[in-house]
C-alpha cells in the first residue's frame, strides 16, 4: 500500500478547502471549505494511522469530526444572525472590524 | 532634683501633642469640647512653666537646669538631651504663654473657614515645635522641633489665611526651609569636625573651645555662613525678610502672634544657642556684617512701616526694625548686647505680639485693615484705642515700659563692642548713632500711625457703625501681656536677673568689652560701689 | 527732719499711684477722679516742702551739707554684664528745689484745671495724664541714675503728647502733639548717645554722681567727652525748645491752657536746663566753660544766646496770647541754657525757679482771659483787649506776671536775670551779656505789646466778659505773690538759695577754672532795669499813643523791612524745614522708595529667583524631561501610532483577507522552518 494516494488526495481537498475558503463570498460555502480542509486533514491522520497501524489516527479524526460539527453549528448560526442583521451573507460586506 | 524635675521639660513639651491626639477624638461638632481639652492642655503646659520659673536657680543661670540625657538615635551619636539655662527659660515660658492666650483670644474668634478642631490641633503641634527647640541641647533635636513648626504655620496660613494665603504660606515655607537646608549641612559639618561623635550642643562648644579642636579658619567662617543663613531668614534679617510681611499679612491674627511673638524668636535663639558659642572666631568676623544688616534693617524697616497702608503690613515691617535692634546687640558680641538681645526678644514677642492681637480685632470690627480707611477709633472703642495707643508706645521703646530694655541697652553696647571688634569700633559706633536715629523713626511710624487709626473722628463709611468696645475673650488674654509689658518696664531685674548669667556664659569665648576710658572706673567696672 | 530726706522717694510714687487709681476707678468716683489727683499731689507738696526745710536745715548746719541726701540705691533695678544698677532717689539743693517748684506749680493747676475742664468729655483722662506727668517729671528731677532720669525724661514726653493731643478730634492738636513728641525725640538721639557714652566713659555706670566725679577727675579723652557732650546738647535742644528744634513748642499750645502753664512753661520744658545742671560736670568739661582762656563762646552758651533773640523777635508777630507766652518761654529758656553756658550755674537754676511762677502765672492768666473774656478763644487782636475792667484780679495777676518776667525791680525775674547777667560778664563771656541785655528789652516790648492788646483799648470780642470763679483766681493769685517774692530767696545780696542749692560737682568745675560766683552789683542792675524801663517806654508810647507814626506800617511800604517781617513771620521757615522738608521727604518719597525697593528688588529678587527657579523648571521640563526624556517615551508612542495608522489600512474588517495573510505568513514560515530543516542537514 502506498501512503502518496492518500496525502495527494488529501492536499487536493486542502487546496480546494483553502482556495473556498478564501475566495468566495458566500459564507456558507466558506463554511463549506473550511468542511473541507478539515476533512483533508481526517484523511491524512487515518492514512498515518493505517500505515503505522494505530489506531490514534483514527481516533483523531473522529475527535475532528466532532468538532468540526460543533464548528459548523456555531458557525451556521452566526452566519444566521449575520443574515438576520444585515439580509445578506456576503462576507465582503461584513467589515465591522475595520480599524 | 528630685524624679518630678526630670519629666518637667519633656512634660513641657510633649503635653501638648498629648491634647492634640485627645482632641483628634473628639467629634467635631463638640466644639465646647475640643476648646476646653485644648485650653486645659496649654493651661497645664504653662503650670509646668511657672514650676520652671519658681524652682529655676537664677544664682547659676548658667547651668543647664532640668537637664535629661538619655540616648536617642545611637547610629549618629544624638541623644534627647534636653535643658533649660536663663536664656532659653524666659523664651519657653514666653512660649507657653502666648499660647495659652491665643487659644483664649480664638475662643469665638476662629477665623474663616471656622474649623476649630483644627486649628487647635495645629496650634498645640506650633507649641510642641516652639518648646522644643528652646529646650533642646542636641543639634538634631534642635533640628526637628526647629523644623516642626513649619508645617502647622504652613497650615494655618494657606488654609485660615487672607486672599492671598497660597502664595504667603508657600513663601514662608520655602524661604525657611531653603535656610534649614543650609543649616543642617552646617550641623553636620560640626559634627564631623568634631569626629562624629556627639550632636551635643554643650558638648560640641566644649569640644571646639579647647585650642586644640580649633578649625581652619575658613572652615569656621563657611560653617558659621550657613548657620547664618539658617537663622538670619528666621529672624529675619534685611534682605531675608521678605516672606515675613507677606505672611503676617495673610496670616490669621493667632498666627501673626505667633510667628511673631515666638517663631522669630527661634534664628536670634539660634545665633546665641548655637552659632555664637560654638564658633567665637567665625562670629567675630561676620559681626560686621550682622550688624550692618542689622542697622540696614533698622533704618529700612522703618521707612517700609512708614509707606504701608495697611495696619497689621505695617507692624509685620516694624518687627524687622525690631529685629534689627535684637541682632545688633547680638552682633556686639558683648553681654550687654545679648542680654539687650534676650530682652528684647520677650518684649518684642510680648509687644508686637499683642499689636497683632489689636490689627486682628480692628479689622474684624471695621472689616478692613486699611488704614486710610480707619480714623476715630478712640470715639467709637475708647479702650480698644487707649491699648493701642499704650502698644505704639512701649513699641517705640519708651522707658518705664518693655520695648526700652531691648532697644537701649543694643545702642549702649554698639558703642564698645567686644575685643575681638576692636578693629571696627569706628563701624559699630556708626551703627550706634544709625540705630538711635531708628528710634525715632519708630516713634514716627508708629504714633503717625496711632493718630491716623485713633486720632480724629470716624470716617463717613463707619459713622454708624456699632464697634464694639474690648470684650471677655480680649481682656483675658490681653491684661497678662498688658501687665507684663509694665512689669518688665519697670523692674527689668525681673528678667536680667535670668539672663545675665547665661549670657556670661554664652559669651565666654569671646573677649571681654574694649575699654573705653582706661584708668577711670576699674572700680566701677567690677560692679562694686566706688568709695 | 531727716525722715522727710530718707522716705522722699514717696514724692514721686504718691502722683504714679495716684494716675493708676484714676486710670481704673476714676470714673466710678463722685468727682470724676480729679479729686484723686488733687489729694495726690497736694500729699506731694506737703511732702516736698519738707523736704526743703530738711534738706534746708542739714545744707546750713555745717560740713556735711554738700554731699547728697536720701538713698542713692532702693533697690537693684537690673544688673547686666558687669555694671549694676540701682534705683535710687538722690537729693540735694537742685532736686529739692525742683521737686518743691514742680509739685507746688502742678497743685495749682490741678486747682485751676478744676474749674476751667468742668464738663470736658475727658476730664478722667486729663487728671490721669496730669498725675502721670507729675510722677515723671518727679522721677527725673530726684533721679539718682542716668537711666531713672531718662524714664522721668521720656514718660514727660508722653504725658506732653497726651496732653497736647487732649482734643484730639481735630487734626491740628493731633499734628501738633505728634510734633512735640516726635521733635524732643529727635533731640533725644542724642540723650541715648550722650549716656551710652557716659556709660562707658566714666567706667561702666549710669550713677550721675560718679559721672560727674569721673568727668572732672579728668581720665575721660576729651574727644569723646566733648561728643557725648553735643549728644547731650541734643536732647537740652529738644527738650528745652532751644533754636533750631523750638519749633515744636509754639505748636504744643494747641493743649488745654493749664497743660501750657504746667508742662510747657514751668515744668517739663526746663528738663533740658536740668539735665544740663545735673551733668554739669560733664558740660563743664566737655565745653571747657571754665577753663582759663576760653574764647568766651562755647556751644552752649551760643545756642542759648540765639534762642535768647530769634524767640524774643517772633513773639512781637503773634497774634495769639497764648504764642507769645511760648516763644517768650523759649526765649527765657535760652536765657537758661546761656547762663549754664557761661557758668552762672546758680543764676541758671535761679532763674528756672522764678521763671516757674510767672510764666504760670501768665499762662494761667491767659486761660482765665480765654475761660471768662474772649469766649475760648486766643487772639488778642480779634477777641480782646479793654479787659482790665471787666477781669480786675486776672488783669493785675498778669501786669505783675509780665512785670517779673521783663525783670522790674524788685519782682522774681529781675533778681535771677540780672545775675545771670552779671555772671555772664564775671565770667568773661561779655558779647552773651550784651545779648541778654537786648533779650530784657525785648522781653519788656512784647509783653507791653500783649499787655496792651489784651487788656488796654477797645473790647473787640464778641462775648461777655466777666472774672473768673475763684478756683481759677485763687491760684493766679497765689502764683502772683510767688512772681513777686520768689526773687527774695538770692535778691538784696542774701544768697540763700546759693547756699540751699550749692553743688559739689558745680563747685569742683568752678575750682577747676579758679571762678567764684559773681558777687550782686548795683551797676549792672541799675543798668537793666534802665533799658528795660525805657523798651516799656518806648512800646507804650508805640501802642497807646501811636507814637514814632515812621514806624506804623513801615512794613507795607519798605520792601526789606516787609521782607524782614515775613521771614519773621513765617518763623524763620524752620517750620517748613522740619516739616515739609525733612518730615515730608521721609514721609513720602524716602518710605515710599524703599517700600519700592522692598517690592521690587528685595522681593523682587525672592520672587525673582522663584520665578528664576520656575523659568529653568519649565525649560528642564519642557526641553529635557518632556522633549528628551518624555520624548523617549512618546516617541514610542508616537511612531505606534504613526505605524499604527499606516497598518490601520490593512484592517480592511474582511476576515477572508486576514485568513489570506495568514495562510500566506503560514506558508512562508514553514517554508523557511523547511528550508531551515533541510540546510541544517
Amino acid at each position: 500500500m502506498l501512503l502518496n494516494e492518500y496525502l495527494l488526495l488529501a492536499a487536493f481537498l486542502f487546496c480546494t478547502g483553502v482556495y473556498g475558503a478564501l475566495a468566495r463570498k458566500n459564507s456558507v460555502l466558506v463554511l463549506m471549505s473550511i468542511e473541507l480542509i478539515l476533512n483533508a486533514v481526517n484523511i491524512n491522520l487515518i492514512a498515518f494511522g493505517a500505515f503505522n497501524h494505530t489506531v490514534a489516527g483514527q481516533v483523531f479524526a473522529l475527535f475532528v469530526i466532532a468538532v468540526a460539527a460543533a464548528e459548523v453549528g456555531v458557525g451556521l448560526a452566526i452566519v444566521l444572525l449575520i443574515y438576520r442583521n444585515r439580509h445578506s451573507i456576503d462576507l465582503d460586506k461584513v467589515d465591522v472590524m475595520k480599524g | 532634683m528630685n524624679g518630678f524635675d526630670h519629666w518637667v521639660l519633656s512634660g513641657a513639651v510633649f503635653i501638648p501633642i498629648i491634647g492634640a491626639i485627645v482632641i483628634g477624638f473628639i467629634p467635631r461638632a463638640n466644639e465646647v469640647q475640643i476648646k476646653a481639652a485644648a485650653l486645659l492642655t496649654t493651661l497645664v503646659t504653662l503650670a509646668l512653666g511657672v514650676y520652671l520659673v519658681a524652682s529655676f536657680d537664677y544664682d547659676s543661670s548658667g547651668v543647664l537646669q532640668f537637664a535629661v540625657n538619655r540616648p536617642w538615635i545611637d547610629v549618629i551619636h544624638s541623644q534627647y538631651h534636653v535643658g533649660v539655662d536663663g536664656i532659653s527659660l524666659p523664651l519657653l515660658v514666653l512660649s507657653m504663654f502666648i499660647t495659652v492666650l491665643c487659644v483664649i483670644y480664638s475662643w469665638d474668634h476662629f477665623p474663616e473657614p471656622h474649623d476649630p478642631k483644627g486649628f487647635l490641633i495645629l496650634m498645640l503641634i506650633l507649641e510642641v515645635g516652639m518648646n522644643g527647640t528652646f529646650v533642646a541641647q542636641d543639634l538634631i533635636l534642635f533640628f526637628v522641633f526647629f523644623e516642626l513648626v513649619l508645617l502647622p504655620m504652613y497650615f494655618m496660613i494657606g488654609r485660615w489665611g487672607g486672599a492671598r494665603r497660597q502664595y504667603a504660606s508657600i513663601k514662608f515655607f520655602l524661604f525657611t526651609l531653603f535656610g534649614s537646608a543650609l543649616m543642617i549641612l552646617s550641623f553636620l559639618a560640626l559634627y564631623f569636625k568634631a569626629g562624629g561623635t556627639t550632636f551635643d550642643i554643650p558638648g560640641l562648644i566644649a569640644y571646639f573651645s579647647d585650642p586644640a579642636h580649633a578649625l581652619a579658619q575658613t572652615t569656621a567662617l563657611v560653617i558659621f555662613g550657613g548657620l547664618f543663613i539658617g537663622f538670619a531668614i528666621k529672624v529675619p534679617m534685611f534682605p531675608f525678610h521678605t516672606w515675613l510681611p507677606d505672611a503676617h499679612t495673610e496670616a490669621p491674627t493667632v498666627g501673626s502672634v505667633i510667628l511673631a511673638a515666638i517663631l522669630l524668636k527661634l534664628g536670634t535663639y539660634g545665633f546665641i544657642r548655637i552659632a555664637i558659642p560654638m564658633l567665637p572666631g567665625a562670629a567675630a568676623s561676620w559681626a560686621p556684617w550682622i550688624g550692618g544688616l542689622a542697622v540696614i534693617g533698622i533704618i529700612y524697616g522703618a521707612l517700609c512701616c512708614l509707606a504701608q497702608t495697611d495696619l497689621k503690613r505695617l507692624i509685620a515691617f516694624s518687627s524687622v526694625a525690631h529685629m534689627g535692634f535684637v541682632m545688633l546687640g547680638i552682633s556686639t558680641l558683648t553681654s550687654y548686647g545679648i542680654n539687650a538681645a534676650v530682652f528684647g526678644m520677650v518684649a518684642h514677642g510680648l509687644i508686637t505680639g499683642m499689636l497683632f492681637f489689636l490689627a486682628g480685632s480692628i479689622g474684624e470690627r471695621y472689616g478692613t485693615r486699611e488704614i486710610s480707611r480707619l480714623g476715630g477709633l478712640l470715639v467709637q472703642a475708647p479702650r480698644l484705642g487707649w491699648i493701642l495707643g499704650f502698644c505704639a508706645m512701649a513699641s517705640l521703646g519708651l522707658p518705664g515700659l518693655a520695648g526700652f530694655w531691648g532697644e537701649f541697652p543694643a545702642i549702649l553696647s554698639s558703642f564698645a563692642p567686644s575685643g575681638a571688634l576692636a578693629d571696627h569700633l569706628g563701624l559699630f559706633r556708626a551703627y550706634m548713632v544709625i540705630a538711635a536715629v531708628g528710634t525715632v523713626l519708630a516713634a514716627g511710624y508708629l504714633l503717625w500711625m496711632f493718630q491716623r487709626v485713633a486720632f480724629g473722628v470716624p470716617k463717613e463709611e463707619f459713622e454708624k457703625a456699632h464697634i464694639h468696645d474690648v470684650h471677655m475673650p480680649e481682656w483675658l488674654s490681653w491684661t497678662p501681656i498688658l501687665l507684663l509689658i509694665v512689669i518688665l518696664g519697670i523692674y527689668p531685674h525681673f528678667l536680667f536677673k535670668t539672663t545675665n548669667g547665661a549670657v556670661n556664659q554664652a559669651t565666654i569665648g569671646v573677649p571681654a568689652p574694649v575699654d573705653i576710658a582706661p584708668g577711670s572706673g576699674a572700680a566701677a567696672a567690677a560692679g562694686a560701689p566706688a568709695p | 527732719m531727716t525722715w522727710f530726706l530718707t522716705n522722699a522717694w514717696l514724692i514721686p510714687l504718691i502722683p504714679a499711684l495716684s494716675f493708676v487709681v484714676i486710670l481704673l476707678f476714676g470714673k466710678r468716683l463722685p468727682n470724676k477722679g480729679s479729686e484723686v489727683g488733687v489729694i495726690a499731689v497736694s500729699a506731694s507738696f506737703v511732702l516736698a516742702i519738707g523736704t526743703a526745710i530738711a534738706w534746708i536745715q542739714r545744707a546750713t548746719s555745717g560740713e556735711e551739707h554738700l554731699r547728697p541726701a536720701a538713698n542713692n540705691d532702693l533697690f537693684l533695678w537690673f544688673k547686666f554684664g558687669p555694671s549694676e544698677t540701682h534705683f535710687g532717689i538722690h537729693i540735694d539743693g537742685l532736686a529739692v528745689m525742683l521737686l518743691f517748684v514742680v509739685t507746688f506749680i502742678a497743685l495749682m493747676v490741678h486747682i485751676f484745671s478744676l474749674e476751667y475742664l468742668r464738663g470736658d468729655r475727658r476730664y478722667t483722662y486729663y487728671f490721669a495724664a496730669l498725675s502721670l506727668f507729675t510722677a515723671s517729671m518727679l522721677t527725673m528731677v530726684s533721679a539718682s541714675n542716668s537711666l531713672q532720669l531718662l524714664l522721668g525724661w521720656e514718660g514727660m514726653g508722653v504725658c506732653s503728647f497726651m496732653l497736647i493731643g487732649h482734643w484730639w478730634e481735630d487734626k491740628a492738636n493731633s499734628d501738633a502733639a505728634l510734633k512735640a513728641f516726635l521733635t524732643t525725640r529727635t533731640g533725644d538721639i542724642g540723650l541715648l548717645i550722650g549716656l551710652t557714652m557716659t556709660f562707658f566713659l566714666a567706667g561702666q555706670t549710669f550713677d550721675i554722681e560718679k559721672i560727674n566725679q569721673a568727668a572732672l577727675a579728668g581720665h575721660m579723652p576729651h574727644t569723646l567727652l566733648l561728643v557725648a557732650g553735643i549728644a547731650l546738647m541734643g536732647a537740652v535742644v529738644g527738650k528745652s525748645a532751644q533754636f533750631p528744634l523750638h519749633t515744636w513748642l509754639p505748636d504744643a499750645m494747641a493743649g488745654p491752657t493749664p497743660v501750657s502753664a504746667l508742662i510747657h512753661a514751668a515744668t517739663m520744658v526746663v528738663a533740658g536746663v536740668y539735665l544740663v545742671a545735673r551733668f554739669y560736670g560733664v558740660f563743664s568739661q566737655a565745653f571747657h566753660i571754665f577753663t582759663p582762656g576760653n574764647s568766651g563762646f562755647n556751644l552752649v552758651a551760643i545756642i542759648g544766646g540765639v534762642t535768647i533773640i530769634i524767640a524774643a523777635l517772633l513773639a512781637f508777630v503773634q497774634h495769639d496770647i497764648k504764642k507769645v507766652l511760648a516763644y517768650s518761654t523759649v526765649s527765657q529758656l535760652g536765657y537758661m541754657v546761656m547762663a549754664l553756658g557761661v557758668g552762672a550755674w546758680t543764676a541758671a537754676i535761679f532763674h528756672l525757679f522764678t521763671h516757674a511762677f510767672f510764666k504760670a502765672d501768665l499762662f494761667l492768666g491767659a486761660g482765665s482771659v480765654s475761660h471768662s473774656g474772649s469766649h475760648h478763644s486766643f487772639d488778642m487782636k480779634k477777641d480782646m483787649g479793654g479787659l482790665r475792667k471787666q477781669m480786675p484780679v486776672t488783669f493785675v495777676t498778669f501786669v505783675i506776671g509780665s512785670a517779673a518776667l521783663a525783670g522790674i525791680f524788685p519782682l522774681a525775674g529781675f533778681w535771677s536775670k540780672d545775675e545771670i547777667l552779671v555772671g555772664a560778664g564775671h565770667n568773661g563771656y561779655v558779647a552773651f551779656m550784651v545779648i541778654g541785655l537786648i533779650g530784657a528789652m525785648m522781653t519788656a516790648g512784647y509783653m507791653t505789646r500783649c499787655v496792651w492788646l489784651t487788656f488796654f483799648g477797645e473790647y473787640r470780642g464778641h462775648g461777655h466778659p466777666h472774672e473768673s470763679p475763684r478756683q481759677i483766681t485763687g491760684p493766679l493769685i497765689i502764683l502772683t505773690f510767688m512772681a513777686v517774692v520768689a526773687g527774695w530767696v538770692n535778691g538784696f545780696g542774701l544768697h540763700y538759695f546759693q547756699k540751699w542749692t550749692a553743688n559739689p560737682v558745680v563747685e569742683s568745675a568752678m575750682r577747676l577754672g579758679r571762678v567764684t560766683e559773681a558777687p550782686f552789683s548795683w551797676a549792672a542792675a541799675a543798668l537793666s532795669v534802665t533799658l528795660v524801663l525805657i523798651a516799656i517806654a518806648f512800646a507804650w508810647a508805640y501802642y497807646e499813643y501811636h507814637a514814632f507814626g515812621f514806624l506804623h506800617g513801615l512794613t507795607e511800604r519798605n520792601a526789606t523791612a516787609k521782607a524782614g517781617y515775613t521771614f519773621v513771620e513765617q518763623k524763620y521757615y524752620l517750620d517748613h524745614l522740619w516739616t515739609d522738608v525733612v518730615v515730608g521727604s521721609i514721609k513720602r518719597p524716602i518710605a515710599a522708595g524703599a517700600y519700592w525697593v522692598n517690592q521690587h528688588v528685595i522681593d523682587g529678587a525672592v520672587n525673582g529667583t522663584a520665578a528664576g527657579s520656575r523659568v529653568v523648571a519649565e525649560f528642564v521640563y519642557r526641553y529635557i524631561d518632556q522633549d528628551l526624556v518624555d520624548g523617549a517615551v512618546n516617541g514610542t508612542a508616537f511612531s505606534a501610532e504613526e505605524g499604527g495608522s499606516i497598518l490601520r489600512r490593512m484592517q480592511t474588517g474582511r476576515v477572508q483577507q486576514y485568513a489570506a495573510a495568514f495562510f500566506g505568513f503560514g506558508v512562508v514560515i514553514i517554508g523557511i522552518g523547511l528550508l531551515a530543516l533541510t540546510h541544517s542537514f
